[in-house]
């Protein structure tokens, strides 16, 4: 019989798994890995804001990665720095501030590891449910804009021109993507959820012959990585996140092996 | 000269005086254009004159300085951009992308494709596509959505002259089957006064009081 902790924990890796997938492949098409590492490194400065406000640890996560979503379109706009100096600013910026606050709280020194890696053993009910109420509901918005988004990502102009209103998709999926990070905090941890959405979807990318195929192979193969993972985590004792990544990388690299072999 | 009296059937989109500065700077200024069903009009430039800037402050895709523009209300509007690179991430058949922002039946896409010469290719990913078959592409995917007046940005950009005449050819085709106007940026002046009903050339300038567009008829 399994440890309960790690049902909860698996429970929950599938259901961020199933979200990561979809999300993980408009990073893809898109070009947003530096876009959402950025939002992600600031969900330190997000826990650091819960613990001072007594606020549940998800929430803070998800405000702070909505106000640096909301700060790099704006600044992308008004600033002449190229877009990459400036997410980097604001990533590694937001990074150290959240550390040099949470030093603060020494009681917090002993779960950053878990916090920056994810920790199997920190998922509670609670967790779970946010995860898939949260996940569904994602889900369903993404299905929502799906089609703006997906003529946004050929051209803004046509999608604009066709009605299909692209900023107010860009916008969506930018709270969607603050929503996944924050969801993804305690499985994989802030350093690595880029890497758990953009590895699955990477790998499937060449069976892929729809967006929408491609959309849902990301989601099957993130689940196995995260089972994956979870397992060697729970066996071997090692960190979740980066458990979950490696077996993620594991998979990239023996697929396109076999792809090569196969051409 | 087309008639720019909204009153008139014929009428769809006219820009009176209409420019667009950025920082200290007129990017094209003085434009005065009208296109009107079954009418081709040029616009006509140099490299960065601000023929791109200037048709999408006419779709509304950026704000206007000053000038005025009036659309007719059963102004039904397909643009081809200038530049489209699709990400090689993103599989999509060239069936999916003409079907992107609006479904369409099988027999209407298997009509549009073979009417730009696409339909022998099978349904192959559109990144596997040349520079010509791309632009024929875009154009049936403008076709499909049957507008009243379309926008195409430099369709014959990077093509070999065979391609180029075409895809003016087809462009003509399509004006004439669907009725609708088509305004064209180009920097064929040749062409524009063989072929268009109207054209407009943007003359790049440094200064306000220089007079930017010279309207020939
Ligand atoms: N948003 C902008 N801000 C500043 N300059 C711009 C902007 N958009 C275009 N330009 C400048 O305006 C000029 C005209 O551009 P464009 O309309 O693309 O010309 P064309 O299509 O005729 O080659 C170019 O010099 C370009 O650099
Ligand atoms: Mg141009």
């Amino acid at each position: 019989m399994l440890d309960d902790f790690l049902v909860r924990a698996l429970l929950a890796g599938i259901g961020l798994a199933l979200v990561t997938g979809p999300t993980g492949c408009f990073i893809v098409w898109r070009r947003l890995a530096y876009f959402g590492e950025t939002m992600a490194h600031s969900a330190l400065l997000g826990v650091a804001l819960a613990i001072i406000f007594n606020l549940n640890l998800v929430i803070g996560i998800f405000s702070v990665a909505l106000l640096v979503m909301l700060a790099v379109l704006y600044l992308e706009r008004r600033e002449t720095l190229p877009t990459d100096t400036l997410l980097g600013l604001i990533s590694h910026g937001g990074l150290a501030l959240g550390l040099v606050i949470l030093s603060f709280f020494p009681q917090m020194r002993l779960n950053l590891h878990a916090l920056l890696f994810g920790d199997l053993l920190a998922v509670s009910r609670l967790d779970l449910a946010v995860i898939w109420v949260g996940g569904i509901l994602a889900l369903a918005v993404l299905c929502w804009i799906v089609r703006s988004l997906l003529a946004a990502t050929i051209s803004s102009e046509i999608a604009e021109v066709a009605g299909l209103r692209p900023e107010r998709a860009r916008l969506i999926f930018g709270i969607l993507l603050a929503a996944v990070i924050a969801g993804a905090i305690k499985i994989v941890g802030v350093l690595l959820i880029v890497a758990l959405l953009i590895i699955p979807a990477a790998t499937v990318r060449r069976f892929s012959p729809t967006p929408e195929i491609m959309a849902f192979a990301a989601a099957v193969l993130g689940t196995i990585a995260v089972a994956g993972g979870l397992f060697a985590s729970a066996t071997l004792d090692t960190p979740s996140g980066p458990s979950i990544v490696v077996v993620a990388l594991i998979l990239f690299i023996v697929t396109r092996v076999g792809y090569l072999k196969v051409r | 000269m087309p008639d720019p009296d909204p009153s008139t059937q014929n009428f769809l989109i006219n820009a009176r005086e209409l420019g667009v500065k950025r920082g200290e700077r007129w990017i094209f200024r003085h434009v005065n254009l009208s296109v009107g069903l079954g009418q081709l009009v040029f616009i006509i430039g140099a490299n960065g004159a601000g023929k791109s800037t200037c048709v999408k402050t006419m779709l509304g895709l950026i704000q206007a300085t000053e000038g005025e523009i009036e659309k007719s209300s059963t102004l039904v509007v397909d643009y081809v951009p200038q530049r489209l690179t699709i990400s090689p991430n993103l599989p999509l058949s060239i069936r999916r992308l003409i079907t992107l922002t609006k479904r369409f039946s099988k027999q209407e896409i298997d009509t549009a494709l073979t009417t730009v010469g696409l339909d022998r290719l099978g349904n192959p990913p559109v990144t596997t596509l040349s520079g010509g078959e791309f632009q024929r592409l875009l154009l049936a995917r403008a076709m499909l959505h049957r507008p009243n007046l379309l926008v195409l940005d430099e369709p014959a950009q990077g093509i070999d002259a065979a391609g180029t005449d075409l895809v003016h050819e087809l462009i003509d085709e399509v004006r004439k089957d669907l009725g609708c106007g088509v305004l064209l940026i180009s920097h064929d002046l040749e062409r524009a006064m063989d072929m268009g009903d109207n054209f407009a050339v943007l003359i790049p300038h440094e200064y306000d009081e220089a007079p930017a567009t010279a309207v020939v008829n």
